[in-house]
């Protein structure tokens, strides 16, 4: 076991030097300079004397070769760069902004697991019944949602008809600023949990180590309780796992609708803006953590499963 | 004479389709006695799996008994409520399937698994019934036992498996053991070894056996009676030696021709095996009097 | 081949997506973005503006039909894409092997190593808001699974008689991955493309939500929700249209995708016979 953690551990990071070598191709290929795109807003004049201390200022006058040196170099060091607006440190700003984040993801996952889950268990074990149906509707539904869309309605429903929530913010960091948001980002997850739950359950419910449990003489209950739970389970934990990357992503868009404070408001403001270090820094960080929860996902699913740990 | 322990009466089965019913089973009778090997032989498809299902109450929709009697120590077991079916099932009448490699839950280890059989049936404790598991393992002459009990399924080999599973079915000492196709998905060598400890194991503890093959010369080793099945219906029923002797029906007849014999050369040179035309006649156009489509068993005519 | 009541809700759904896309120029009443009156704005439905007016004072039920045109194009066009890239770099991994192999596989764990909506943001913060930049950005985003599907099936494929047989007649690769493989794993790529579909409609309503996407006073569903949080206190209709369209499409791009798979997937039909 010991082993194979290691070297699921280890696999990460060539993936995380080929993103962060992608994320420098994907952001050097632009045509023109940065500082050009700060006085893209029309706002200011494009002043060339500006632009040319701007870019010395940053490093971007220097050939393509020197700054993807520096940039490695710097990313060796944990350094992800300065902020071209604030001219702060980037691993500052994302690690002002993580907190939040964190605590939104982890909320709506939770809120998507306690719902989901149990739902797509009923649902299996009685096929055709009304809450499956129900069930299934609701699933389809959800997936296909925009979910700022939901958001809106919740926020209008919830905030600004019943008073009963507050509509956006994060407050001094409440229970009642989080639950919106929360409840909003974890809607797909919940419907995909309760889809897979479903299938899992009804295809572990069809194998024929659960005919052998039945001729065991066990309850239907015991059978479930035994054999079916902890096979499922393996499914479950790998949704929950290819889940956090979308729900990460979609997190995104649903910090900036509810002004959530997180590392996905910083993005997006950021892409507005081109502030490129920021950009490279954010996505760099949310990758390594949709890594990290994949791995996490890998160690959970060998010490469920004992044939993986054999392989 | 002795009351026969399994005792099937005109058992009728079928699937429901919309709303008619095909009946799969059409009015299968046969007994069991005490102790007694009885096998069931038939092609794939003539109803033999699904009359130990039915026996087991393990039909699934929409599979149902529509008519019959299944009486088991005089009990009939189709009108058993639930909870007294579950006690007799795996405790009184157990089963061994033909898939030894997906019939255990590949994320349990074996000892677990045949510890709830002591769970379920002799209220035991984890611990307690875990020490019997190893016992039961010993029994079925698994080698290391105390180690093959913390294994998972994957980490044996199919005929060990199979020994699990019959360590499994047998653990409550039950009067009727259903072994549907034991051996089938074996290899060869294992097979024999397979049904030499069901026979052994049965006979020392006095377990009737229903066992069910497509296999003649399985069923010939190891039961004392033999009932035919084909289509749905049991077409013919003798002592195992008779039934080989002196077969009435033609599909018997037919079955019996399709197996190679040693030494079976006759004056005229080789014997050539008979085939039946291999595929299944069209039931739909089978009626009461005709069980049996007209096969070319005897030569095609021109 | 039996395809259920869902597949055909889908279909209809889809199809009512199409013809408000191609008929907008004639069944629309106003202009989406030239019918522009003040004194009309923030309307509620009524006789005249079905789905009320926007801050402008634009016709909401006019711009819905004028976006669908907008989602369709995205949905499509990114998936053309996708399925190029995935199908090529799948099927010659899966029939050469070997180094190349190994490359789209890295390629593939890499891509979805990131989460998509983020790979297309960032895609989009490079090259500027605008359709042609969203087009690029959702079409590079999700041919990873794409990818996978076409490797595997084309592993699975090569090993079929019928391949073999052409490899021994002295057929050409190219033409036996064009005529041989391709055509036997379009049902599951088929699939992928059509869910592919209703996810890129919501990335492109996500990305023009947040303003990074096509750009007011086009009529995309997901611009006309960016001031949605603003007016949804005094003109709910200008939030809840735009995204039930949104949602609408995309049911009916998932059940029809559901529907398609559900009727190929073999192991479906084997278990209830």
């Amino acid at each position: 076991m010991l082993r194979f953690t290691l070297r699921r551990i280890l696999q990460v990071i060539p993936t995380v030097v080929v993103v962060a070598l992608l994320i420098f191709v994907i952001f050097s290929v632009v045509p023109g300079t940065f500082a050009a795109s700060l006085f893209a807003d029309g706002k200011h004049a494009a002043d060339p004397q500006m632009m040319a201390r701007l870019n010395e200022e940053f490093g971007l006058s220097k050939p393509l070769a020197e700054r993807f040196w520096t940039y490695v170099t710097d990313l060796a060091q944990f350094d992800l760069g300065t902020s071209f607006r604030t001219r702060q440190p980037v691993i500052d700003l994302i690690g002002d902004r993580m907190g939040a984040s964190l605590q939104l993801a982890i909320a709506a996952m939770l809120f998507a697991l306690v719902i989901g889950v149990p739902l797509g268990f009923l649902a299996a074990l009685r096929p055709g019944s009304v809450l499956d149906t129900a069930t299934m509707i609701g699933a389809v539904s959800g997936l296909s949602m925009p979910q700022f869309w939901l958001g809106l309605l919740l926020m209008y429903l919830f905030a600004l008809q019943l008073n009963w929530l507050p509509s956006f913010g994060y407050g001094d960091g409440s229970l009642q600023n989080l639950i919106l948001p929360a409840i909003t980002l974890g809607v797909t997850p919940l419907a995909l949990l309760a889809r897979t739950t479903r299938a899992g359950v009804l295809d572990v419910l069809n194998a024929d180590f659960i005919r052998t449990a039945h001729s065991k003489g066990m309850s239907k209950m015991k059978v479930v309780r035994w054999h079916v739970a902890r096979n499922a389970l393996v499914l479950i934990v790998t949704t929950v796992g290819l889940q956090f990357g979308s729900l990460i992503g979609q997190a995104v868009v649903i910090e900036k609708l509810f002004a959530w404070p997180g590392i996905g408001s910083l993005l997006v403001d950021s892409v507005a803006i081109r502030d490129i270090p920021v950009v490279q820094g954010t996505i760099l960080v949310i990758v390594l953590w949709f890594l990290i929860i994949n791995t996490a996902v890998d160690l959970i699913y060998a010490a469920i499963d004992p044939r993986i740990k054999q392989e | 004479m002795t009351a026969p322990l399994l005792d099937i009466r005109d058992l009728i089965l079928g699937v429901a389709l919309g709303r008619s019913v095909r009946p799969l089973l059409k009015g299968i009778s046969f007994q069991i006695m005490p102790g007694e090997a009885y096998g069931l032989v038939g092609e794939s498809g003539s109803g033999k799996s699904l009359t130990s299902l039915a026996v087991m109450g393990l039909l699934k929709k929409p599979l149902a008994v529509s008519g019959g009697e299944i009486l088991f120590k005089g009990k009939n077991l189709l009108a058993l409520p639930q909870r007294e079916m579950r006690n007799l099932r795996g405790n009184r009448i157990a089963m061994i399937f033909q898939e030894p490699m997906t019939a255990l839950n590949p994320l349990s280890t074996i000892g677990r698994q045949i510890a709830e059989m002591f769970v379920l049936h002799q209220g035991k404790g984890w611990d307690e019934a875990g020490k019997l598991a190893v016992e039961a393992l010993a029994n079925v002459r698994v080698p290391n036992p105390d180690r093959r009990a913390r294994n998972y399924p994957h980490q044996m080999s199919g005929g060990l498996r199979q020994r699990v599973m019959i360590a499994m079915a047998l653990a409550c000492n039950p009067d009727l053991l259903i072994a549907d196709e034991p051996t089938t998905a074996l290899d060869v060598t294992v097979q024999a070894e397979v049904l030499r400890l069901i026979k052994e194991l049965c006979s020392e503890r006095g377990t009737a056996v229903l066992f069910i093959s497509h296999d003649l010369g399985v069923i010939a080793s190891t039961c004392q009676r033999v009932g035919v099945m084909y289509a749905g219906c049991l077409v013919e029923e003798n002592e195992t030696q008779a039934l080989f002797a002196d077969p009435k029906h033609e599909y018997t007849r037919g079955l019996l021709g399709a197996l190679p014999r040693l030494g079976s050369r006759s004056l005229h040179g080789r014997q050539r095996l008979v085939d039946i035309d291999s595929i299944i006649a069209d039931r739909s156009k089978l009626t009461e009097t005709r069980f049996i489509a007209p096969r070319g068993t005897e030569g095609r005519q021109p | 081949m039996r395809l259920g009541f869902n597949f055909w809700l889908g279909a209809a759904l889809t199809a009512l997506v199409i013809f408000a896309g191609l008929l907008a120029p004639w069944i629309a009443p106003f202009d989406p973005v030239l019918d522009a009156d003040l004194m009309n704005s923030e309307l509620p439905p009524d006789a005249t503006f079905w789905f009320g007016t926007d801050a402008q004072g634009r016709d909401v039920y006019s711009r819905i039909l004028y976006g669908a045109q907008i989602s369709l194009t995205v949905g499509i066009v990114s998936q053309v894409i996708n399925s190029l890239i995935g199908i090529t770099l799948g099927m010659t991994a899966g029939y050469w092997g070997g180094w190349w192999d190994d490359l789209v596989n890295g390629l593939t764990n890499v891509m979805l190593a990131i989460p998509s909506l983020i790979f297309a943001l960032a895609v989009m913060a490079v090259l500027g808001p605008g359709l042609p930049s969203l087009l690029i950005a959702l079409g590079l985003t999700n041919w990873s699974w794409t990818c996978r599907i076409a490797r595997s099936s084309t592993l699975s494929l090569k090993s079929q008689g019928y391949v073999q047989a052409a490899q021994t007649l002295g057929y050409g690769d190219l033409r036996i991955m064009f005529s041989q493989i391709l055509p036997n794993m379009m049902g599951p790529i088929l699939v992928m493309a059509t869910l592919g579909m209703g996810s890129a409609v919501l990335s492109e309503a996500a990305l023009s939500f947040l303003g990074l996407g096509i750009q007011p006073p086009f009529p995309s569903w997901g611009s006309m929700l960016t001031d949605a949080r603003q007016l949804i206190q005094l003109a709910p209709w200008v939030a809840i249209f735009p995204g039930l369209a949104i949602f609408l499409s995309v049911l009916g791009f998932n059940l029809l995708g559901d529907g398609l798979r559900d009727s190929l997937d073999p192991h479906m039909r084997t278990r209830n016979p």
